[in-house]
C-alpha cells in the first residue's frame, strides 16, 4: 500500500535518498534499520510530504504523494505519523491531542470523538492521564498518546520515526508492547528503529538503508540473523554490542 | 507663589484630562497596531512569497520613519491629498502604524519560536496552514510573545506623548501649556511624570502578573 519506485531526495546538492524501491504492504510492519545520517528520517517523512522528493514516484494506494499538491493533506488524514520527540500539543490535556485530529481535521462529531479517544487512550493504558497535559506526563506516556493521537485519525497506515529514541530506558518497553498489539491487529508500520530484539519480533520484512541506498531487505529473519552485506554485519554488531 | 499643596490641586484637574486623553490614544492605537501586528506577522509567516514580501517591505519601510515625521505625515500632508483627520485621529493613527510594525516583529518572534515540531506534527494529521496557525502554532506563539509583547505596550503608552506634536491635549501637552502660562515647571512636570507612572507601574505589574499565570499553566 505504501510504495517507493525509484525514489531520489537531495538536499541542495548533498542527495540523501539515491533511488529507493520498496513496498510495504496493507497488514505488513516494515522495520527501517541504518546509521545516522542514512536518510531514514528522509525516507519516512516523503511518504506523508513533510519531505518532497526529486523524483521517481512514492504512493500510498495507488495516490502519488507530491508534498506541493493539495491532495497531501487528505493523505496525510490516511497516513499518521508519530515522531521520536512525540511532539504533543502542549496546551492540550492527552485526551484533546487526541481528538483534535478527528474533530478539527476529519470533522466528526465531538462526542464520538470523545469516546473514541478515551478508548484509545485506556487501550494504551493511559485511562487515568486523559486530562494531564503533556508536561506532567512521562517520556513513555507522551509517545503513547502520540500513538492513541495517530490511531484517533483511523489511518491506513502509520509511520514511525524512532519512536523510542528519545525514552529512557524503564519506557522503552511500554511502548514497544503497544507497538506490539498494534502489530498483531496488522496496523500497517513503517518503523525506524534500533531495537533490533523488537525488529526481529514484530517485522514482516526489514530494509537496512546505507547512505540513501538500500543495501539489504528480505524477512527480520534474513536480515537481522543472517545479513550477508558487509555494512549490515558491521551496523548490527554495533547496536547489539554498543562500544 | 502659593503653597504646594493648593498649586498640586490647581493643576490636577488639567493633567487628569491629559491622562484620559493619553489612556484614549494609548488604547485605541493599542488595539489597532495589534490588529495590524498580526496581520504582518502571519502574512510573513505564510510561506507564500507575494504575502509575506508585500509586508516586510511594509514593516521595514514604516521602521524606517521616526515617529514624529510619520505623524506630521498624516497630519499635515494626507489633508492635501484629500484625507482630513483631526489631530487625534492622525495621532492615533501614525502611531498604530509605527508600533504595528514592533508589534508585528514581536508576534512574527513568537511564531517562529513554537517548537518545529508542533508544525509539523499539525500538518502529520493532516491540518492546514490556517488551521494549524490558529489552533496549533498561534496559542503557543502568545505566550512566548507576551513578555515582549507587554514591553510594546509600555513604549507605546510613552511614545504616546509624541502626539503633543501635533496638538493633541494628552498630558505632555497638557504639562507643556501648563507650565508655560504658570512657570512652574518643577511642579507641573513633576505631576506629570508622576502620572505616567501611575500608568506605567500598574501595566508592567500586570503583565508579570499574566506572565506567572501563564508559566504556571502551561
Ligand atoms: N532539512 C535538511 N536540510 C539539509 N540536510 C538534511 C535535512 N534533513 C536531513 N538532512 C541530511 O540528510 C541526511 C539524512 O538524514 P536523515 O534522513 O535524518 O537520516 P537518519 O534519519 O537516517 O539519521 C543527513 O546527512 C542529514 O544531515
Ligand atoms: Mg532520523
Amino acid at each position: 500500500m505504501i510504495r517507493f519506485e525509484n525514489v531520489h531526495k537531495s538536499f541542495g546538492r548533498h542527495e540523501v535518498l539515491r533511488g529507493i524501491d520498496a513496498e510495504v504492504d496493507k497488514g505488513q510492519v516494515m522495520c527501517l534499520i541504518g546509521a545516522s545520517g542514512s536518510g531514514k528520517s528522509t525516507m519516512l517523512r516523503c511518504v506523508n510530504g513533510l519531505e518532497d522528493y526529486q523524483s521517481g514516484r512514492i504512493s500510498i494506494d495507488g495516490e502519488t504523494v507530491d508534498a506541493h499538491a493539495a491532495s497531501i493533506h487528505a493523505i496525510r488524514t490516511r497516513v499518521a505519523m508519530v515522531f521520536q520527540r512525540f511532539n504533543l500539543f502542549p496546551h492540550m490535556t492527552a485526551l484533546q491531542n487526541v481528538m483534535e485530529g478527528p474533530i478539527h481535521v476529519l470533522g466528526e462529531n465531538r462526542d464520538e470523538v470523545r469516546a473514541r479517544a478515551q478508548e484509545h487512550l485506556r487501550r494504551v493504558g493511559l485511562a487515568d492521564k486523559m486530562d494531564f497535559y503533556p508536561s506532567a506526563l512521562s517520556g513513555g506516556q507522551q509517545q503513547r498518546v502520540a500513538i492513541a493521537r495517530a490511531l484517533a485519525m483511523r489511518p491506513d497506515a502509520i509511520l514511525l520515526d524512532e519512536p523510542t529514541s528519545a525514552l529512557d530506558p524503564e519506557m522503552v518497553g511500554e511502548v514497544l508492547s503497544v507497538l506490539r498489539d498494534l502489530a498483531q491487529e496488522r496496523m500497517t508500520m513503517l518503523i525506524v528503529t534500533h531495537e533490533i530484539q523488537f525488529a526481529r519480533e514484530v517485522a514482516d520484512g526489514v530494509i537496512f538503508l546505507d547512505q540513501g541506498r538500500i543495501a539489504e531487505r528480505g524477512s527480520a529473519d534474513d536480515v537481522l540473523s543472517r545479513p550477508t552485506h558487509a555494512r549490515t554485519q558491521e551496523f548490527l554488531r554495533r547496536v547489539t554490542h554498543p562500544v | 507663589m502659593s503653597p504646594l499643596h493648593e498649586r498640586i490641586q490647581e493643576y490636577l484637574p488639567l493633567l487628569v484630562t491629559g491622562l484620559w486623553q493619553t489612556v484614549a490614544v494609548t488604547l485605541l492605537s493599542l488595539v489597532l497596531a495589534s490588529t495590524l501586528g498580526l496581520v504582518w506577522a502571519l502574512m510573513r509567516s505564510s510561506g507564500t512569497r507575494w504575502l509575506s514580501l508585500p509586508a516586510r517591505y511594509m514593516v521595514e519601510f514604516l521602521r524606517g520613519i521616526p515617529i514624529l515625521v510619520v505623524l506630521f505625515y498624516i497630519y499635515f500632508v494626507m489633508p492635501e491629498l484629500g484625507l482630513d483627520l483631526s489631530a487625534f485621529q492622525a495621532g492615533v493613527v501614525g502611531l498604530a502604524l509605527t508600533y504595528s510594525c514592533y508589534i508585528g516583529e514581536t508576534f512574527r518572534g513568537g511564531i517562529e519560536a513554537v517548537d518545529r515540531g508542533q508544525v509539523e506534527a499539525a500538518k502529520s494529521i493532516g491540518m492546514k496552514h490556517g488551521k494549524m496557525m490558529r489552533r496549533i502554532v498561534l496559542p503557543q506563539a502568545v505566550r512566548i510573545a507576551l513578555p515582549p509583547y507587554g514591553n510594546n505596550m509600555v513604549m507605546l503608552l510613552k511614545d504616546s506623548s509624541q502626539v503633543s506634536v501635533i496638538s493633541v491635549a494628552e498630558l505632555t501637552m497638557q504639562g507643556k501649556m501648563l507650565a508655560s502660562s504658570t512657570f512652574d515647571n518643577m511642579t507641573v512636570f513633576t505631576m506629570v511624570a508622576a502620572l505616567y507612572l501611575c500608568l506605567t507601574i500598574p501595566l508592567n505589574m500586570l503583565m508579570r502578573h499574566v506572565e506567572l499565570r501563564m508559566g504556571a499553566a502551561s
